[in-house]
């Protein structure tokens, strides 16, 4: 047997594929909807799975009547697998139970997103990019299977029904399974168009379904890139500096390579690698290891003099007009006007998936390089790996793995990550398989972090206590390292919904060292933040009520007011008022099509900081493709954003150092911080829209307007508990 | 040489015996469900289970271990463990993914030594093991759910 | 070192007051303000290096109790550092590090004060410290012994003066019903109470020695066992 026996312990078990290799086993894996078979009867399906029948890109029928969707998106939790499995399903008319999912393989051709044009998962784009791709895919399967029954059977396809993975012609009696027919629908020609259903014949979407990924996610079987092994793997470690832009200047391996299991040690670019029989050697071998760093073109600032320097940009000659409605400057500082302003920091945030990012990379006999990763931008990987390996990238495969989280962290056009792990490949030779790994230093320290940014915000009050003018200025690194207006800097700033007559955004794009990267919802992460808690204060200085005053500004009939709206009646907000000692903060923002609106309960903890009780959340993205996971991402969203909200910050602190290494100083949310969330989806037969994201945005904001209400004390500055009280 | 008992079977490490019992139990043993977060005890990814009792494995050297007792989550049984996870499946827990084999650990240890938890010992229970996706709410859940069982 | 013989003491006290000197480690976080990340104590406390003064040093003072007064004050180095005043909370949660910050993961005293169901104490707290190899610099070790609790409540120190630990530890329903010569054995023998000068790899232990701790509780017992004023 291999290194990963498939074990027949109770309960229900994903598929499995076993693969031998020249060097060892590997696991692929398949995973199948619960309620379905048992261990060995699904393994034995996959094992018949070889004999599948491709009818296109994305659908897999095999002679046992199992479909295979193949997902051109990773699946690191917001569940694409079982969504775009659904909208597969529901075309073909399969019954849920004969389901597959695995990863599609990477082509940025075939499986591109169509939000992007290379294949990628990100921007909550999923199921949007491939709501009608996927259908047709089904239809497609549909049509093949269906013309295969006429055909067998000798009758007209219009008479032939599918329902529930059963092909039947009532008027002959005639019936059948997919997979008998399988072999002779895939000859069948695909159609041009395929019908596809009106939403009024969804049997699938709209409906709650239990998570394909589930039950391997719930016995601990489930295979992520730390899981895999080979015979005779080398595991790697690098050591990296903790300045940005620092460099190796010499290094003294002589006691890292006595710690017995350390095999050998290599410069390479990024560092200083370790290589060890085992995962321990190799951690000892690295803290062994002696590395002098030349920081000579290192980033030397903290982060305080960043921000300090920040601030001094604005106002000045490298600001670019990202919006300018009317005239600000002649509404701002009026007689008669009340005029507010609020500078506004933000700092770095590490994403700090549960799973470090790693690797695994074996060269085969052939010359070929095979590639076991959380591929977020499969093609991106793959061509980073032909080109520090040297090999063409036809003979590069990039295998997807289940990844343990991401929030943008394994998204990067150039895959800077992937070139780390193919050098310490390369450097050790290509002989052996290697893991490379990052320990949780490695990824709080390892920079693309969610950038600084500094926003200056100034807004007038009239003497009715309307908002007349605003005038906001960005300052901040370009994620798109754009020298122009870059949208990941502005977006819901720049085109905010609120009908002010005299608006202004500015920004100005920045240069550091400092490598960056989106975190989960971008630029919304610090835009909604600035917006909804500025024009929270203006309206609370003109007297006005944070919900009604909100929908005043809106345009009617726009889809904000609708979750605003939703979401008010969800708490009570119009009649109710919070408990004693609690304050209810609002806050409502649109992000990648899909609008969200929360109400935070928030009351002052022992600590001194904000307990949140409560959120209540309304959303709208347009179809609900499967109700359970929007709220699940709605709940997940809101955990995520409140902890960097409450207490995360990466601190560059004198001379560049990073300050933050783990989990003890770079807090993530618990369990006894996480409110109790209440999450309503409007009805809507729009376009579905993404849900990975949006749910971050307004938590921030929503949290900071009730601890402003309760204290009085306004909210310019994140984290709101500072590291000093979030104990280090 | 370090002897101990997993899941039930007699092993034995004779590698350096500072070497975390999570390592041992990953690259040794080859089980993976047991994961690696942080490595200082701050996550709890990697908990199982030593002589019945929580523990976080990435800082338990495998010498303190001669004739324990360790547990993973392929080991898991007895009718907690089928309760939790039962009760885990059904209202889909898991986003990611990576964190939940601790967390169960963690929600088996609980309703092993207490089987009505309310919300506060959930909380105190759990707040040594983190999920970055924050599903929290439905861990809760899920917890209770699982005591309902073992009622009825 | 706990079963050293009061014979060698003095060797013992000079070889760790040269290792307190040269401490070879930097400061940890566990040991940094972590704001700043500088250190948030001065390592080394002046006098003497590290250590505590034995008790012939009181020999001056003729004053039986000023003399006990100012034995008791020389324990407070050790019983109002952090190393000791962490687990002596006021609240039922521990504190960790020199700036006294809540603990890491928000652990709970528990019923019994060894931590809550699913998450005991000795969930991280093994029988001994821990060296933890290879990952944050901050945290070289976890402290562990195989009594690893908070001390009950009725013996928080968090917050109070030392003169009002003073008349605690005395007091028999706050000591864990403790006379005085059992109070003075437990701050001399107790191998939890020893923890603070072996706390483990990057957190600074407490002046002195256990020994020499325990010979100053003998002479404060000797002298009348008198508190500070305030």
């Amino acid at each position: 047997m291999g290194i990963h026996d498939p074990r027949t312990a109770g309960g229900l078990r994903p598929t499995r594929r076993a693969f031998l290799t020249g060097a060892g086993l590997v696991i692929g894996m398949t995973l199948a909807p619960r309620a379905f078979a048992q261990d060995h009867e699904t393994i034995q399906a996959d094992v018949q799975n070889e004999a599948a029948k491709a009818f296109n890109a994305f659908v897999r029928v095999a002679p046992d009547s199992t479909v295979t969707v193949l997902s051109k998106h990773i699946e690191f939790g917001q569940g694409p697998y079982t969504g775009l499995a659904t909208l597969v399903a529901e075309e073909l008319d399969a019954d849920w139970s004969q389901i597959r999912v695995e990863a599609a393989p990477a082509d940025d051709e075939t499986y591109k997103n169509l939000a992007f044009g290379l294949q990628g998962t990100g921007g909550s784009t999923a199921i949007a990019n491939a709501y009608e791709q996927m259908r047709t895919a089904g239809a497609t399967a549909r049509a093949m299977l269906v013309a295969a029954a006429a055909d067998e059977w000798g009758v007209p396809a219009e008479e032939i029904v599918v329902s529930k993975g059963t092909i039947s012609h009532k008027a002959s009696g005639k019936s059948s399974d997919f997979g008998s027919l399988a072999d002779k629908a895939a000859e069948m020609d695909a159609p041009s168009e395929p019908t596809l259903k009106n939403a009024d014949a969804f049997v699938l979407i709209g409906t709650d379904r239990p998570k394909v990924d589930t039950p391997s996610k719930t016995d601990g079987s489930a295979i992520f890139t730390f899981d895999i092994a080979f015979d005779d793997m080398l595991i790697a470690v690098v050591k990296h500096p903790d300045h940005f832009g620092a460099k190796v200047a010499s290094f003294d391996d002589t006691k890292a390579r006595e710690v017995p299991g350390v095999v050998d040690v290599k410069q390479v670019p990024q560092g200083v690698a370790v290589f060890a029989d085992t995962t321990f050697a190799a951690l000892k071998g690295r803290a062994a290891l002696e590395v002098q760093w030349d920081l000579t073109e290192a980033e030397s600032r903290s982060s305080e003099s960043i921000f300090q320097d920040y601030i001094a940009q604005i106002g000045g000659e490298n600001e670019l007009e990202a919006a300018n409605s009317g005239d600000v400057a002649a509404n701002l500082d009026q007689e008669g006007f009340t005029t507010l302003e609020s500078t506004m920091r933000f700092p770095f945030l590490a994403h700090a998936p549960m799973e470090p990012l790693d690797a695994v990379l074996i060269r085969r006999e052939d010359g070929s390089i095979d590639c076991y990763n959380g591929a977020q931008f499969p093609g991106q990987d793959k061509a980073a790996i032909a080109e520090v390996c040297e090999v063409d990238a036809e003979n590069v495969r990039v295998n997807t793995q289940l990844a343990g989280g991401s929030f943008g962290r394994r998204a990067q056009f150039g895959s800077p990550y992937m070139r780390e792990a193919a050098a310490v490949f390369k450097a050790s030779g290509m002989n052996r398989p290697v893991k490379h790994i990052w320990t949780r230093e490695d990824d709080i320290r390892g920079g693309f972090y969610r950038p600084i940014y500094v926003h200056k915000l100034r807004g007038s009050v009239d003497g009715d206590g309307n908002i007349v003018a605003w005038d906001q200025a960005i300052v901040g690194q370009s994620i798109m390292n754009k020298s122009e207006i870059d949208e990941t800097s502005v977006e819901g700033a720049s085109d905010s919904p609120y009908q002010i007559p005299n608006r202004r955004v500015m920004s100005i794009n920045t240069g550091l060292p400092v490598p960056i990267l989106w975190w989960r919802s971008v630029g919304h992460t610090h835009t909604a933040f600035a917006v909804e808690t500025f024009l929270d204060q203006l309206l609370e200085e003109g007297g006005k009520d944070p919900v009604e005053g909100r929908l005043a500004l809106l345009p009617k009939g726009s889809r904000e007011r609708g979750v605003l709206s939703r979401v008010a009646e969800m708490a009570g907000f119009a009649n109710g008022s919070p408990p004693e000692g609690r304050a209810w903060g609002v806050a409502v923002h649109k992000s990648f099509s899909t609008y969200v609106a929360e109400i935070a309960e928030v009351s002052i903890a022992e600590d001194g900081g904000p307990k949140v009780h409560k959120v209540w959340c309304a959303v709208d993205c347009g179809v609900a493709v499967n109700p359970n996971i929007i709220r699940a991402q709605m709940e997940g969203g809101i955990g995520y954003g409140l902890g960097a909200v409450l207490y995360d910050e990466i601190t560059l602190g004198e001379g560049g150092r990073i300050v933050q290494s783990n989990f003890n100083d770079y807090r993530s949310l618990r369990i006894s911080e996480m409110p109790e969330v209440e999450v309503e989806i409007i009805e809507s037969s729009q376009p579905p829209t993404g849900v990975g994201e949006p749910g971050v945005p307004p938590i921030g904001p929503a949290v900071a307007n009730a601890w402003r209400r309760l204290t009085g004390k306004r909210v310019e500055s994140l984290p709101i508990v500072p590291s000093q009280t979030a104990g280090a | 040489m370090v002897s101990f008992t997993l899941n039930g079977e007699q092993r034995q490490f004779d590698g350096d015996p500072e070497t975390p019992l999570l390592w041992v139990i990953r690259d040794a043993e080859k089980l993976t469900g047991t994961k690696y977060g942080c490595g200082i005890a701050q996550c709890g990814a990697c908990t199982v289970h030593v002589d019945g009792m929580t523990r976080r494995s990435c800082i338990t050297p495998i010498s303190s271990l001669e004739g324990s007792s360790v547990t993973t989550i392929e080991g898991l049984d007895g009718r907690e463990a089928e309760a939790v996870q039962a009760a885990w499946t059904e209202i889909d827990v898991p986003q990611c993914g990576y964190c939940q084999s601790g967390q169960i650990m963690s929600a088996v240890s609980l309703l092993q030594m207490n089987p009505k938890p309310n919300d506060a010992d959930i909380d105190g229970a759990m707040a040594g093991n983190i999920c970055r996706c924050a599903t929290y709410q439905r861990i809760r859940q899920a917890i209770h759910n699982a005591a309902d069982s073992m009622e009825g | 070192m706990k079963h050293v013989s009061r014979n060698s003491l003095a060797g013992l006290v000079i070889t760790l007051a040269v290792g307190s000197l040269v401490l070879p480690f930097p400061l940890s976080a566990q040991d940094r303000d972590p704001a700043t990340g500088q250190a948030s104590q001065p390592i080394a406390p002046s006098e003497p290096e590290g250590g505590l003064k034995s008790v012939s040093d009181f020999d001056s003072i003729a004053d039986e109790r000023e003399r006990s007064i100012a034995i008791f004050e020389e324990t407070g180095k050790v019983l109002q550092h952090p190393r000791c005043v962490n687990c002596h909370p006021a609240g039922d949660s521990p504190l960790q590090n020199m700036a006294m910050a809540p603990h890491q993961p928000p652990v709970q005293r528990g019923e019994a004060n060894f931590g809550v169901p699913g998450m005991m104490c000795n969930t991280c707290h093994g029988p001994e410290n821990a060296q933890v190899v290879g990952q944050s610099p901050d945290i070289q070790s976890i402290p562990g012994n195989p009594e690893w609790h908070l001390a009950p409540i009725e013996m928080a120190w968090e917050g109070k003066s030392l003169a009002e630990i003073c008349v605690q530890i005395k007091d028999e329903d706050r000591n864990g019903g403790k006379t005085l010569a059992e109070l003075v054995e437990h701050m001399a023998e107790d191998d939890l109470v020893g923890w603070g000068w072996e706390p483990g790899e990057g957190r600074e232990p407490v002046p002195g020695t256990q020994e020499q701790f325990g010979q100053l509780y003998e002479a404060w017992a000797a002298t009348g066992a008198h508190c500070p004023e305030s």
